[in-house]
């Protein structure tokens, strides 16, 4: 970091340091008059190509809200016991958003610690070279497409995970998560939640490590010059200066995790909301929209579409909720 | 300056090159042979040329792609499309005028009928019969390649009620077979399918004192067991599940898996294309629509023993007027192939479909014969 | 007390510090007591792993503990455990690894399979090749073009947007209302379900230009709204640590802001923006959904993304695997999956070190 600030001015020498030579500025003010007009039209021009972008996404995403709500309306709007066979709209979603949540949540819960676990191991751990190739692996591994997860999870994980289940269930059948009769496909929701951390941790990790190379050395090197542990000083300058950049990380993955349709609805045996997670049961809003979509027509593709809606919406809670956590922890990232 | 303007340079030439490469070589000669494709189409009628755009049924895919092939190989001039995307988005694709006919495990309903008048003009669509799949019930018991089972028992089977293998209402129609005292595990689709629709259909026509749930393409979500995404999902399912049983479009089932005989009558009938072809055959046509629409109401009760019951019956939609002659000569061209002998052999030979009988064959021919241009 | 016990024979330097064999000593102790533990439950290679390494953690840090101390047995903890996330992540992917290549190889050596379409190829070719033990016919050249074009499409679309947006979040909109109200947005939209960007990418073109219109660039939007905020957040994220310091120095030097921007905090950024904007990439080069219901489903080559159906290496995949070309017999098109999913990985990798060697030639040299 300290060289890169040596190299700055000589990346920067050019017209605009000249100009400013010839008079010192008074003022902050008076510095942006002095300055050539082209720079001044580069700066407007620059500003206003950024904040354009960014309103675009916010009309993308606007559209995109719209688009929902007008085909979801019906499902709301109609008489509830034409929704979903006669159940009506919010006893058809509810079980959904439950799985939903569940199935994420038991993914990050795997997911974030051994990702963050994994990128220390790249970033701080690892011999340079191990760690550049790691890197690349585990980039590679999040492009693989969700189809190619979702047959790895029928064809290899789930009947390896059989044993495992009727294991849990013999050994800790008296929590209501493990209680039996195993599935005999170990088609269930663990075995779908394990599927989609594998999906997440990629994506995680890869954004921790960046992070987590991009913490100051100069504080690096200030704890151990004081004799900290690797650890103690990873505990107190990496993961404090990370953190903001961790809750990113984890938010990215859940988006993934929550949104994901192929490979849940390939690896899932659906069914009715059921405590345990070893028993085929359970379902996703996204893997039942995947999975319905393709024969739905009028109002039930309406109520598919609000289903859509209504993960969209919880989306916005959770994302509203990280965010309020960030700014609390603010003051303590090492950054700006 | 020099090391990083050539590694720009560079990065920009391999990129170049791999493009180059890439969009060098590539043909749409998949099967490496000149143009004498199989399935030796005698296509009735003069040559058309054009586009046909169409999307819907799943089930029928495997069968369209050698239609596809057959066709286009008698009518070099015409582009043939197709989208798997599922019978529900193909009806809705169809109705909003995106394409010249749909593929549908179900027939138009009548708001949807309503609907395609907008694109159809006043006669609105036609449902044509064009692709047969009898379903199998279908089992991984070791040892075991068929079973007979009653209608009330595979309801009971599916229902959850019977739980084994060696239960009284199974052993009492197979004496002489050795059941395990295995735990059955039914497998169902995840997905909505127009093979639930169907084997569901059956149950409730068949076995109504047990099965009392409707039609659906929805599996009841209250039954217990196992499920998996489409049909090759579930035959890998059962296939990897000893004691699984489910039901499958035929021709996806795989040697080890046993298959069960049905009920009809007071007889066994096994699966055959034949006797699938007959149940369709003996099948009362719907009513309240066109004549020349032939959407069936397929007779899962029959009591002619040479017919098996649990079928599924695919359409194909298409409108009674098109707004060009061009349109209306590719539109019968293709229908024609697609009842046509040999296109009903191909398609039995690609996909292992059961072929039309002759009798709907020719209503079939008679309602493509009155597609016309949009007066 | 071993620590008093021992110093005796070993120097200053080396007293209070486990030996050099200690960790190997760990792993053996780990190795049969893992191998004795896994027996008793029913044994497995799984579970026999599995002990092992909580035995050996936990012989080798209590060790630690005893003779070093506290601080140091908490280090080596931490080391373990991170070594330990590491091991499980491996096995895992590997696994994935494993079975795209064993299973993709065998299709991927087949002649004519990178450089034919799938025109023309049914369930009777494949019957045939099953039958008389020919070579499997169809190929994937038509995915390659189509995921090629449909993905360069989303990325051109996409990075400038999603690159300027998040220059304005940290550079411009800091503490604005707009500038929050798009971070919150935009992580809203990492949420999308695919398959609704799918349909509302759709829906947004059969307003505009009609019905049926299905072309590689309905699709190439449908992914925009997917890619934009994975390159919003994650290149955010990179500019945000650079430390305000280098802008400081480049603005007492007089340096425009845009200026500044462009080269002091972009360059500082770019090996984590490429990261970035691969994993964006990475991330919906390799969806379905979408491409369905948008793009169609081609079996002929098209090279233009304006017009007509296009084809894909996602759904060419989910088509071969979830309905055959010939149903009874899917080993053709299950090869034909499997080959099509390793050309996927293979252009990811590709996509990486190219990414990789932009970030290098780009980045400023900063000594790691």
């Amino acid at each position: 970091m300290a060289k890169t600030l040596h190299e700055t001015p000589s990346v920067t020498k050019g017209r605009d340091v000249t100009a400013t030579q010839t008079k010192t500025p008074e003022s902050p003010k008076e510095l942006r008059e002095m300055s050539s007009g082209r720079g001044a039209a580069g700066d407007r021009i620059f500003s206003g190509a950024a904040l354009a972008a960014g309103v675009l996404i916010l009309v993308a995403l606007v559209a995109v809200a719209v688009f929902l709500v007008v085909q979801a309306l019906p499902a709301f709007v109609a008489p509830q016991s034409q929704i979903a066979n006669g159940q009506g709209f919010w006893p058809y979603i509810f079980p959904l958003v439950v799985g939903t949540v569940i199935a994420a949540a038991i993914a990050l819960l795997i997911a974030t610690p051994i990702s963050i676990g994994v990128a220390l191991f790249i970033s701080h751990y690892a011999p340079r070279r191990l760690a550049q190739i790691l890197g690349y692996v585990i980039d590679l591994l999040a492009a693989i497409p969700s189809v190619i997860f979702g047959a790895w999870g029928i064809s290899f994980l789930a009947p390896a995970l059989v044993p495992g289940y009727t294991w849990l269930s013999n050994a800790l059948g008296w929590i209501p998560i493990f209680a039996g009769p195993p599935s005999a496909t170990g088609k269930t929701l663990l075995t779908a939640s394990i599927v989609l951390a594998v999906m997440v941790i990629p994506i995680i990790t890869s954004v921790c490590r960046e992070i987590f190379l991009q913490t100051p050395k100069l504080h690096e090197e200030a704890a151990l010059a004081l004799g900290a542990t690797r650890w103690e000083m990873i505990r107190m300058t990496v993961l404090p200066f990370a953190r903001p950049g961790i809750i990113s990380a984890v938010m990215l993955g859940l988006g993934r995790a929550l949104g994901e349709t192929m490979a849940v609805a390939l690896v899932l045996s659906s069914g009715p909301l059921i405590a345990s997670l070893i028993r085929s049961g359970n379902q996703t809003i996204a893997a039942e929209i995947a999975l319905n979509f393709p024969e739905a027509s009028g109002l039930s593709l309406n109520t598919l579409i609000a289903a859509g809606l209504v993960l969209f919406l919880f989306t916005l809670a959770v994302n509203i909720l990280a965010r309020w956590v960030i700014s609390r922890h603010k003051e303590f990232s090492g950054a700006n | 300056m020099k090391a990083l303007r050539f590694g720009r340079v560079s990065a920009v030439a391999v990129v170049a090159a791999g493009a180059l490469a890439l969009s060098a070589c590539g043909s749409d000669n998949g099967t490496g042979s000149s143009a004498t494709a199989t399935g030796s189409a005698t296509s009735a009628g003069p040559k058309v040329t054009g586009t046909l755009t169409g999307a819907g049924s799943t089930a029928q895919s495997a069968a369209i792609d050698a239609w596809k092939q057959g066709f286009t190989a008698a009518n070099p001039g015409v582009t043939v499309q197709y989208n798997p995307v599922g019978s529900g988005a193909g009806r809705k694709t169809f109705i909003s005028g995106a394409g010249q006919f749909a593929g549908s495990d179900a027939a138009m309903t009548s708001d949807e009928l309503t609907q395609s008048n907008a694109v159809c003009g006043t006669d609105g669509a036609l449902d044509l019969p064009v692709y047969i799949s009898p379903i199998a019930v279908a089992f991984n018991l070791p040892g075991v390649t068929t079973l007979n089972l009653s209608p009330d028992t595979i309801a009971k089977i599916f229902r959850g009620t019977i739980t084994t293998w060696n239960d009284p209402a199974i052993a009492a129609d197979n004496s002489g077979v050795s059941l395990p005292s295995m735990k059955i595990t039914p497998v169902h689709r995840s997905d909505d399918s127009g093979t639930t629709q169907n084997f569901t259909d059956y149950l409730n026509k068949a076995a109504p004192s047990v099965w009392t749930d409707k039609s659906n393409q929805t599996w009841p979500a209250s039954l217990p067991g196992e499920n998996a995404k489409g049909t090759s999902g579930v035959v890998t399912t059962v296939t990897n599940t000893q004691g699984a049983i489910a039901y499958s479009d035929d021709s996806a089932v795989s040697g080890s898996l046993g298959k069960a005989k049905v009920k009809v009558g007071s007889s066994w009938v096994a699966l055959s294309a034949q006797g699938a072809a007959k149940a369709v055959e003996l099948s009362q046509p719907a009513t309240g629509r066109s004549a020349n629409d032939l959407a069936l109401n397929l007779d899962r009760t029959p009591t002619d023993t040479s017919a098996y019951p649990i079928v599924l019956v695919s359409y194909h939609i298409v409108c009674s007027t098109y707004k060009d002659q061009a349109t209306v000569d590719l539109v019968k061209a293709w229908e024609n192939y697609v009842v046509s002998d040999s296109g009903q052999q191909t398609a039995a030979a690609a996909a292992k479909s059961a072929p039309l009988s002759s009798a709907l064959a020719s209503k079939a021919k008679t309602a493509i014969a009155s597609i016309k241009v949009k007066s | 007390m071993t620590a008093i016990a021992t110093s005796g024979r070993r120097s200053a330097l080396t007293r209070n510090r486990l030996p050099r064999y200690a960790p190997w000593a760990s792993l053996a102790v780990g190795l049969i007591v893992g191998a004795a533990l896994s027996t008793l439950v029913g044994f497995s290679l799984f579970g026999w792993g599995l002990f092992a390494a909580i035995v050996y953690t936990l012989v080798y840090v209590s060790w630690s503990g005893a003779v070093e101390g506290g601080r140091k047995a908490r280090d080596k903890l931490a080391t373990s455990l991170v070594i330990g996330a590491f091991i499980i992540v491996v096995l895992p992917l590997f696994s994935v690894i494993w079975t795209v290549l064993e299973g993709g190889i065998k299709g991927f050596l087949t002649p004519g399979f990178l450089n034919t379409s799938m025109n023309g190829v049914s369930g009777i070719q494949d019957n045939m090749s099953v039958n008389t033990g020919g070579r499997v016919l169809g190929g994937i050249y038509h995915a390659i073009i189509g995921t090629l074009l449909i993905t360069l499409w989303a990325t051109v679309i996409s990075v400038p947007i999603g690159l300027l947006t998040s220059i304005y979040l940290v550079e411009y909109g800091e503490g604005r209302r707009l500038a929050r109200a798009i971070t919150l947005f935009v992580d809203v939209m990492t949420g999308i379900p695919s398959i609704v960007a799918g349909l509302f990418a759709a829906a947004l073109f059969a307003t505009i230009f009609g019905p049926g219109t299905e072309t590689g660039f309905v699709a190439s939007i449908a992914l925009t709204v997917l890619m934009i905020p994975v390159v919003v957040r994650s290149s955010e994220e990179m500019l945000r640590i650079v430390p305000n310091e280098l802008r400081e120095a480049a603005y007492a030097l007089g340096v425009r802001k845009w200026r500044t921007i462009l080269m002091v905090v972009i360059p500082t950024a770019i090996s984590g923006i490429a990261s970035g904007i691969t994993l964006a990439i990475a991330r919906v080069i390799g969806e379905t959904a979408p491409i369905l219901l948008t793009a169609g489903f081609a079996t002929k080559i098209n090279f233009n993304v304006f017009s007509d159906w296009m084809a894909s290496l996602p759904t060419y995949i989910y088509f071969q695997i979830l309905n055959p070309a010939s149903p009874s017999n899917p080993g053709p098109s299950i090869q034909r999956a499997w080959g099509a999913a390793l050309v996927l990985i293979i252009f990811v990798m590709v996509l990486n070190l190219v990414a990789r060697l932009v970030a290098r030639i780009f980045a400023p040299k900063t000594g790691r």
